[in-house]
């Protein structure tokens, strides 16, 4: 697995150097082995989609690659001109539920997690500015005075999707981005983060229960049950033996 | 306090006069620092939906009144100080610690505090009716150095604002996403907590134990329904707690009743007010 589709790097100096290395990652809480010996290389530029049961660890490997969740093994990053670093992550949660009567705006919200400014008093023009240079990112920046709690899913998830590029991640990880998102917004999504790995050429992680979108948007796909089962092109995973035995699928003869 | 004298002497009422009811000059002012400082705090605590804990806090704050008069302590406030700082954190720590959903382990707490707090008060076959003027309050028996000490504490609790609002706001919204920007979440909550533990402390003495956390949660509670972002949140909710405490202030003064439970009244109304007039039906 130590190189892999080169040519899905999109320029800028990514000659399949710049990654993120995990090297027999393992977390444990209390008698609970919920990941062993996890080893897989993301490559800057890259869409690897996380595929696997609920409860196999999806969540705990995100919270231990964005280190709130003590591992074993080693999570490695390393930039284009070979330089070990600690990388920056764009983090977007699963969901996220805020309560309709928030009385917080998408500028509050943003400029709260991005700025030192305190919300509560009058927002400065140019800490406005550049939230809405960031939410045009995403395609949000008209969401800018609407309230979190009024946002649809799929707005919210836009939301979410900018203040995870800011300050600007080497990797941006979304925890279940499609669910709750319906079949357009899907696809808006998608092409979205498309566009995002083409323009930055940071590699994209995300977790989906939604296989059909696969083989057009992802380039790797990671199937995990507590362990890696299966690893490889969308084709090669949703073909395999390993993902049919983990998903209980029946397939027809002619499906190999 | 001579120049707040001479502001109040300005004042068109009988009790303005120069040279007399100084508990009356006093008890506005008291009104005027502590007011603003509910509101202010009003915000968070509704945002992280901590209203239950402060009300446990308010409900479990004599014990430590109780145990420093137990000790015999000269001022009992600091012992109440003291225990409820320890009370907030040791919850906080605890919660993060269980599995158990939060308004349980507030429970836990709350009634263990209560229990230890009239074991300390009777212990010895002491009477409970000394701590009777805790839980009603009393506004006008308010001394100048207890106001500067409440203005202090809005000081304090103002540059707290200034300093840790956002990371406080983004704790609140969403813990996993705070987390993942690099805040500490949960010393954002033990911070919010204590602030809140020290401020329901201080101020029992006036606003009374059974009153008092109406005023941490009505203000916000009211300024939520019509705000449409964190600055109309808070002016809705400081301006409604200043409004409401000196219209409580007045009528109990004018009508002779408890100045906290005047104050609670009208920020009920002030809630309902704001409930039918809100920003859209849900």
């Amino acid at each position: 697995m130590s190189i892999h589709k080169h040519d899905n790097c999109t320029g800028r100096g990514c000659e399949g150097l710049c990654c993120l290395e995990l090297k027999n990652v393992g977390v444990t809480m209390g008698t609970d082995e919920l990941l062993r010996e996890v080893s897989f290389h993301l490559h800057c530029g890259e869409i690897a989609a996380l595929i696997g049961p609920n409860g196999a660890g999806k969540s705990s490997l995100f919270k231990a690659i964005l280190g709130q969740l003590p591992h074993s093994g080693s999570i490695g990053f390393q930039r284009s001109d070979g330089a070990k670093s600690r990388p920056v992550i764009g983090y977007v949660p699963q969901s996220p539920t805020f309560d309709r009567g928030d009385p917080v705006s998408v500028l509050d919200f943003f400029a709260a997690a991005v700025g030192d400014w305190p919300v509560f008093l009058p927002i400065p023009r140019k800490l406005r500015e550049r939230v809405g240079a960031c939410l045009a990112r995403t395609h949000a920046e008209g969401l800018m005075d609407k309230r979190v709690g009024a946002l649809s899913g799929g707005e919210l998830q836009r939301v979410l999707m900018a203040l995870a590029l800011e300050p600007l991640p080497h990797i941006l990880i979304l925890d279940e981005p499609l669910s709750g998102v319906d079949v357009e917004g899907e696809r808006q999504l998608l092409d979205m983060l498309d566009e995002l790995r083409r323009t930055y050429d940071l590699s994209i992680l995300f977790s989906t229960h939604d296989f059909a979108t696969l083989e057009q948007y992802a380039d790797k796909v990671i199937l995990l049950q507590n362990t890696v089962l299966k690893i490889g092109s969308p084709g090669q995973v949703l073909g395999s033996a390993e993902f049919q035995g983990v998903f209980h699928l029946r397939m027809g003869k002619g499906a190999e | 306090m001579e120049l707040w004298y001479a502001l109040v002497d300005l004042l068109p009422f009988e009790w303005a006069q120069p040279g007399h009811m100084f508990f009356m000059k006093h008890a506005l002012l008291a009104v005027l620092v502590i007011s603003p400082l509910f509101g202010l705090l009003s915000t968070m605590v509704v945002q992280s939906r901590m209203s239950f804990f402060s009300d446990a806090l308010g409900h479990s704050a004599f014990t430590g009144i109780a145990i420093g008069v137990l000790c015999g302590l000269q001022e009992p406030m600091w012992a109440a100080v003291g225990f409820a700082l320890a009370f907030s954190l040791l919850f906080t720590w605890v919660r993060r610690r269980t599995s158990l959903a939060s308004d349980t382990v507030i429970g836990v707490f709350s009634s263990t505090a209560v229990a230890l707090g009239i074991f300390a008060a009777t212990l010895g076959g002491g009477s409970f009716t000394k701590f009777n003027a805790l839980l009603i309050g009393d506004i006008l028996s308010v001394e100048p150095r207890r106001i500067g000490l409440l203005a202090g504490i809005l000081a304090v609790a103002l540059v707290l604002w200034v300093c840790a609002y956002n990371t406080l706001l983004l704790s609140a919204l969403h813990p996993p996403l705070a987390d993942s920007r690099g805040i500490r979440v949960f010393w954002q909550e033990a911070v919010l907590n204590a602030a809140i533990a020290v401020v329901v402390t201080v101020s029992m003495t006036w606003v009374g134990l059974l009153v008092i956390n109406s005023l941490l949660v009505l203000p916000a509670a009211a300024a939520r329904g019509i705000a449409r972002n964190t600055r109309q949140y808070h002016l809705f909710s400081v301006l409604g707690a200043v409004v409401c405490g000196v219209a409580g202030l007045m009528t109990s003064y004018y009508i002779e009743a408890s100045a906290g439970a005047a104050i609670t009244l009208y920020l009920a109304l002030y809630f309902a007010l704001a409930a039918v007039f809100q920003r859209e039906r849900p």
